[in-house]
């Protein structure tokens, strides 16, 4: 295993030294050439292309060896290499590359947004809204402006080199330094799965103070390059960063109700739905980019609005694309980035100096726990789950620094800041502490501390139901108090949403659909993909228990394709248009696939059926002496027996709707048909009573023969 | 019950504070709210509570008219529902309401979490017997989806009956052939929400309400 990875090492090296030769053409006659290498023509593309490819068996690699990925998290792995790949680099003569920083805010960065973005989880964000904004836009200016003026203040007392570092400078600095960075929040916190409050916390901070870091990073620069700064300076900044941070949100919002309604019209050309995704979001990003204003906000925006329109007009397979390709990009991207991160570290222009580095690591950490303390202090006056002390240390000691502000610091000008390759040292330090020393004892110490983890979240279909029964209950007690708060509010939001959004953003009758249902079909389809993926021989009588009696078992058959038919006629009876909702998110026009089709489509019922008889056995009379004789006359008597079915179907329901008929005084239930097939389905929980089922088999068997 | 005079009287106040939790400033603002939707009078009924305007839209709007009325909200064993009620058995029910305090205990906070789930029990469980059936489950989901249009009563019977198989099997696990399920008790019911952090999500800010500026 250390083997291939040496050799994977060098293998690296060794293409990028090739990167810069030449072959040069002998002069005089020359053979025609058979073979003839002509680097130059793919230099480009090759080299990219070899750099993830080698960045991915990189990623690869430490999975197999097994400890090391459980005490060490990726993101460090990752710097090492990059380190070790640039002093290999060195050693052969040539000039590591420098982290370009238009190559990592134009395509590095965005698909980690957006993948963050898309997959946000509304319902923390919105409910913590207030403590994120508060971290991200108080907490961020009060630590650039702490580690900025602090820095100053030593600098002054400091005689030397940093005596030359004006007031301007340091709080530049502080501002690059003190913004918390997305990517290496995300490589850190996705490990170690503490819960969803921290998470959303640290992480939400993380991306809004994009917005914030953004106004200080162009004020500053502005003022260096002026020189002088006036109140009314200051005035404008504080517009810039409501300008820069609404306008993102806006253009993010634009793009994505753009991205929503296009998405109601592809139902004939589902293959390219994903790529309206990732269009018009990178279009968001970009065009917030040209204004200067917050492209990481747009992109958030963007994905916020546009997921649960598109969601309910793409189908099944475009939305697993967009979640695939979306993962796939974001973790190359964040392999590339600290990779980079690691030779830049190798390659750049260093100037060490250990007052300001050591200083500037300390500030840094100071005001981290300074900031968090005082704020939680301010807001839990205001929070229902107020944060407890274990929950500020993590929020303050989760804020990792990242490639956003070596980049940042990167595009500075060496003209308006000399002193840049000192700040650029300094950062690299502090990236490396942080994510080294913070984010390998995060996870112990989360440990250590008993932090509540995330808990596994099942898809409950009862959870769902009482969240939705409460917030209905919340918005109409506060109808009854008089009281406009948050639940009426979001519950007008809703009704707006319902009437007037989706109506023109979702197509078709999945418009009218309600959140109840759509969450019931997708737990449907997740059952029945899980069912399918279990199942994975066609032939379903092998999925026979030993629970069946072994007098039974002769019994099990094949289903034929009449059959099939058969059960899809009856069921598509009962469950008509839950089947057309199912249908809509399986079906594909790629390519004639209709056996795929069928057989899943097959099981999906199959599944159903089984659930339908599943419940018949719980929420059944135990009255079913009765029924039988019921049911045998119509069955017996008519040849074609399914075509009885549908007939049966409905006696039954309609007789056990008659609630006083029920004599034994239980209280009325519904049973479903049992159908012959279903004694070939898995048995879970109950097996009929063998009073009916040999009256089945028996008309089953008479009826294949 | 609990006659009050047009004035705040300070004594019956302090009582109340005591039984239901709430501050004299915020009993002082209910007390208002219930004079104008009872329209000055002592006792509330439930066509006073049907003229509310954002309770129209709301489609589990019967139920909470009815969680009002229902005596065992009042107290702990009373049974069936009364045709009034006065101040106090609607600052009763909205102490349902109240957020848990910073600092309290873990019995306390479990002794809320028990009284704010039984509320919820009781206004599913119209029949007073003790059990959620699967016809009061799937009446709920079907006045869940009522506003949602004519997606038909088939698809809620079908919800209704997953989530009531859930139950079953979450809290019962493996029932021998002739067993059925025969309803949710007040047991089961706490057991399948106990992911949802009830205590903290059932909730009114009483805090700082003006209700005589809002009207209706």
């Amino acid at each position: 295993m250390k083997m291939l990875l040496l050799l994977l090492l060098l293998g690296f090296g060794c293409g990028l030294v090739f990167c810069d030769q030449n072959t040069s053409d002998p002069h005089g006659r020359r053979v025609f050439p058979v073979l003839s290498i002509n680097y130059d023509y793919v230099q480009m593309p090759f080299e990219v292309s070899l750099w993830i490819l080698l960045a991915s068996l990189m990623k690869l690699g430490f999975h197999l060896i097994p400890r090391l990925s459980g005490v060490v998290p990726e993101s460090c792995l990752l710097i090492v290499v990059g380190l070790l790949v640039g002093g290999l680099i060195r050693v052969m003569g040539k000039n590591p590359p420098v982290l370009d920083s238009q190559l990592f805010f134009l395509c590095l960065l965005p698909p980690i947004i957006l993948d963050a973005g898309y997959f946000l989880p509304i319902r923390p964000f919105t409910e913590n809204a207030g403590t994120i904004l508060t971290f991200a836009v108080v907490g961020t200016l009060w630590n650039a402006f702490f580690v900025g003026a602090a820095l100053y203040g030593v600098c002054r007392l400091e005689s030397g080199r940093l005596a030359s570092f004006d007031l301007l400078s340091c709080l530049l600095f502080g501002s690059i330094v003190s913004a918390v960075d997305p990517v290496a929040v995300l490589a850190v916190f996705e490990e170690i799965h503490i819960n969803e409050l921290l998470h959303i916390l640290v992480f939400g901070e993380s991306l809004l103070n994009d917005a914030v870091t953004v106004v200080l990073y162009h004020l500053f620069e502005e003022f260096a390059h002026a020189g002088a700064v006036t109140a009314g300076d200051v005035f404008l900044g504080v517009v810039c960063f409501f300008v820069v941070a609404l306008g993102g949100v806006m253009v993010g919002a634009v793009y994505g109700v753009l991205a929503a309604f296009t998405s109601r019209f592809t139902s004939h050309t589902r293959v390219i739905e994903p790529l309206f995704v990732f269009l018009y979001s990178y279009m968001a990003y970009l065009s917030a980019e040209v204004f200067h204003l917050s492209g990481i906000m747009a992109l958030i925006a963007c994905g916020v609005v546009m997921r649960p329109y598109v969601e309910a007009n793409i189908s099944h397979k475009s939305y697993t694309t967009i979640k695939y390709f979306l993962k796939m990009w974001s973790s190359v991207s964040e392999t590339l980035i600290f990779i980079f991160l690691g030779v830049s570290t190798v390659a750049g222009p260093h100037a060490w100096n250990w007052t300001f580095v050591t200083i500037t690591i300390f500030l840094c950490l100071l005001s981290r726990v300074l900031g968090v303390v005082g704020l939680t202090y301010i807001i839990n006056k205001y929070r229902m789950v107020k944060l407890s002390g274990k929950d500020q240390f993590i929020v303050a000691y989760g804020g990792l620094r990242g490639a956003i502000a070596f980049s940042l610091a990167f595009l500075l000008s060496r003209d308006d800041f000399p002193m840049k390759d000192m700040f650029l040292t300094a950062i690299i330090t502090v990236i490396f502490f942080t994510v080294f020393v913070q984010g390998m004892t995060i996870r112990p110490l989360v440990d250590l501390l008993a932090v509540k983890k995330r808990k596994q979240s099942k898809c409950s279909i009862n959870e769902e139901i009482h969240t939705q029964f409460l917030e209905h209950l919340l918005a109409g007690i506060e109808g009854v108090c008089g009281h406009y708060g948050h639940h009426h509010w979001r519950d007008k939001l809703n009704r707006f949403n319902k009437h007037y959004i989706k109506r023109c953003l979702i197509g078709g009758e999945r418009s009218q659909e309600p959140k109840l249902i759509s969450f019931y079909n997708k737990m449907e389809l997740k059952q029945a993909l899980m069912l399918l993926e279990s199942n994975s021989s066609a032939n379903l009588s092998t999925a026979v228990t030993a629970a069946v009696p072994r007098q039974r078992s002769r019994k099990t058959l094949n289903i034929s394709k009449e059959r099939e038919e058969e059960i899809r006629k009856i069921l598509r009876a009962n469950l008509q248009k839950t089947r057309q909702r199912l249908r809509s998110y399986s079906r594909h026009t790629l390519m004639p696939d209709a056996e795929d089709d069928d057989w899943s489509e097959t099981l999906l019922r199959k599944q159903r059926v089984e659930m339908e008889r599943r419940m018949s056995h719980f929420l059944t009379v135990p009255a079913r002496r009765e029924s039988p004789p019921a049911r045998r006359a119509p069955v017996e008597s008519d040849s074609r027996a399914l075509a009885a079915r549908p007939s049966v179907l409905i006696s039954i329901s309609d007789e056990t709707s008659d609630g006083p008929r029920e004599s034994r005084g239980r209280k009325p239930s519904v049973k479903f048909a049992l159908d012959a097939e279903e004694q070939k389905l898995p048995r879970c929980l109950s097996d009929p009573g063998p009073d009916q089922l040999p009256e089945e088999d028996e008309e089953h068997i008479h009826q294949t023969d | 019950m609990g006659s009050f005079q047009s004035l705040p009287d300070d004594h019956q106040y302090r009582t109340l504070s005591q039984k239901t939790g709430f501050s004299l400033d915020q009993i002082a603002i209910l007390h208002n709210r219930f004079k104008q939707l009872s329209q000055n009078e002592e006792t509330l009924r439930r066509d006073d509570l049907k003229t509310i305007q954002d309770l129209e839209s709301n489609p589990i709007r019967s139920e909470i008219i009815e969680a009002f009325f229902d005596r065992r909200n009042f107290q702990k064993d009373g049974v069936g529902s009364v045709e009034e009620i006065g101040f106090e058995e609607f600052l009763t029910i909205m102490s349902y309401f109240r957020a848990p305090p910073h600092h309290i205990t873990e019995e306390q906070r479990e002794e809320m979490r028990r009284a704010k789930l039984r509320f919820l029990f009781n206004m599913h469980d119209t029949d007073n017997d003790g059990t959620i059936t699967l016809e009061e489950y799937r009446h709920v989901v079907e006045e869940l989806l009522s506003r949602s249009g004519a997606l038909g009563r088939e698809t809620a019977k079908g919800i209704a009956d997953a989530a009531m198989l859930e139950v079953a099997s979450i809290s019962v696990g493996h029932m021998a052939p002739d067993e059925f399920y025969e309803g949710i008790t007040f047991e089961h019911f706490l057991k399948i929400l106990k992911g949802i952090e009830i205590e903290t999500r059932m909730h009114i800010r009483f805090l700082n309400m003006d209700t005589t500026v809002l009207c209706k």
